[in-house]
């Protein structure tokens, strides 16, 4: 008897899960469907866009530039320590800036960029509706999916590629740097080996893959941030389930992003 | 449909999953005067406020809002129509982005062709008249005390001059003192838009500012309008729950 209440509980608890996240990924296609719908119905708010892409292109560009640096750095550096055992360290600049291209810039702006943004996404959003903000706008007859979340997606998804590109140049002078001038190597043959091998595909690659990652992390932030409740504590949630779920998609998606990039491109 | 209603409720039921909210809701709210919806928490008063505003429709009947049958509105046509409301929160819901004067500018900067000197110029005489200065119309919700925040959002609610303003627990966290001078605003911006058949619903359980500033008074309780009179008849009134409400 007893037996069967532990399993008839945890038969209700595996049913009660499933359709929570079922209703979950529901309400995110609901989301997603709202705001695709809401970026194409005028106003278009073009102040709220660049205003979006100033928080998150202009001042995560320190942060960029600080990961990417030390990235570049250290990715030549070890690199180094490598193919100098078989005398191939001419090949540091073509390995570091075909890899930086085509996945640690986007896949590293991308992290940045969830933490920072998506969780300011989710937490002022949050905050707007725990205090009656977001029903103000409603009130009023202001669309909450066009005036809060369109800017910030698409304002994501445009910052993005910048960013990107910003983190690749900034990677490649961390790595000129420590090749060139610490490690002393040849710089003619390294910036001919990074002509022979690059191809204008791969950076093309890289900005594609950001500019989803942009839509991504700009769609979960302002989705958790949509359904935040309860207070202060809803809002610590909500921003906790952003960065999560941001640099989770992020990573995931950039696996079959590549899979499918390298057949097209 | 009755012209001497600004807002008509006919069998209006809400069922969300298996609770009802509403049961059965049918009388009229009359136009140029202040009606209260007053109630224990949980008796649905806040819910009937969202069906006034369109942001929840009934499962079952009608409401009428000024004429028109709005649960048959489309979102668009619902959208604009939402701009005969103003609206006055219980916390004052001010953007906390922007400052007094511009949570106030805003309706007008999204819905108005106003240019600035215009926009300025009916601000600052909308704060003028609901006791903000100058000063204080530069600071930022953070910046300012509970009593203030509700005046200025009593000003952003007066903004595009609408038909019926609301108001949903306007002195919850208010002192004595300010919840009367509050009221006293409440009352004065009726009365200075009563000619153009301005109505104001106030959502409250607060029942002696009810009994002293409402025209009308609508008891709810479970779901149910229990009574609808005017104030002196509600005083009156015999039934066993209003009484004990009015006791309290």
């Amino acid at each position: 008897m007893k037996i069967n209440h532990i399993l008839e509980a945890r038969v209700t608890d595996f049913g009660e899960n499933i359709l929570r996240h079922v209703k979950g990924l529901g309400d995110f296609t609901n989301f997603t469907f709202k705001t695709l719908f809401w970026t194409f119905k005028p106003p278009f708010r073009l102040k709220l866009l660049f205003d979006q892409m100033y928080f998150m292109g202009n001042k995560s560009v320190f942060i960029i530039f600080l990961t990417s640096i030390f990235t570049g750095a250290v990715f030549a550096f070890q690199i180094y320590l490598g193919f100098k055992a078989i005398n191939a360290d001419s090949f540091i600049g073509p390995i570091v800036t075909i890899a930086l291209a085509k996945e640690l810039a986007p896949v590293l702006s991308g992290l940045v960029v969830a933490g920072r943004c998506g969780a300011a996404m989710a937490a002022q959003i949050g905050s707007m509706k725990v205090t009656e903000q977001i029903d103000a706008l409603e009130v009023m007859g202001i669309n909450s999916y066009q005036y809060l979340a369109v800017p910030r997606i698409l304002g994501a998804m445009l910052s993005m590629p910048l960013l990107s590109g910003i983190f690749l140049l900034i990677g490649y002078w961390g790595s000129w740097l420590i090749g060139i001038k610490v490690l002393q190597i040849d710089e003619m043959l390294y910036t001919q080996k990074i002509g022979d091998f690059m191809r204008l595909g791969m950076v093309a690659e890289g900005l594609i893959k950001a500019t989803v990652f942009g839509y991504l992390i700009g769609i979960i932030g302002t989705y958790q941030g949509f359904n935040v409740t309860g207070g202060a504590e809803g809002v610590g949630r909500g921003t906790n389930m952003a960065v999560v779920w941001g640099m989770i998609t992020v990573l995931v998606v950039d696996f079959f992003l590549t899979s499918f990039l390298a057949k097209i491109l | 449909m009755n012209s001497d209603y600004s807002v008509e409720f006919r069998n209006v039921t809400k069922i969300y999953g298996d609770s009802i909210i509403l049961r059965n809701i049918n009388f009229g709210i009359q136009k140029g005067k202040i009606t209260t919806i007053l109630g224990f928490s949980g008796a649905g008063k806040t819910t009937l406020m969202k069906h006034i505003l369109g942001l929840v429709m009934p499962t079952e009947g009608d409401v009428i809002v000024l004429g028109q049958m709005i649960n048959h509105l489309s979102e668009l046509e619902l959208r604009e129509f939402r701009r005969n409301f103003g609206m006055v929160f219980q916390y004052a819901a001010l953007f906390d982005f922007l400052s007094s004067f511009e949570n106030v500018a805003f309706p007008l900067r999204e819905f108005t062709k106003m240019n600035e000197e215009e926009i300025t110029q009916k601000v600052m005489g909308l704060l003028d008249s609901v006791g903000i200065s100058p000063e204080a119309a530069k600071r930022l919700p953070s910046e300012l005390s509970g009593g203030m925040r509700k005046r200025v959002g009593l000003a952003r609610g007066l903004a595009l001059d609408p038909h019926i303003m609301l108001y949903d627990e306007p002195t919850s966290g208010l002192d004595p003192i300010t919840t009367h001078t509050v009221y006293d605003l409440m009352r004065d911006t009726h009365r200075r838009n009563e000619h153009r058949g301005f109505t104001s619903i106030i959502i409250s359980h607060d029942i002696h500012a009810t009994l002293k500033y409402s025209d009308y008074i609508v008891f709810m309780e479970q779901g149910r309008v229990v009574e609808h009179l005017d104030v002196k008849s509600f005083i009156k009134s015999e039934n066993p729950i209003i009484r004990r409400f009015l006791e309290l």
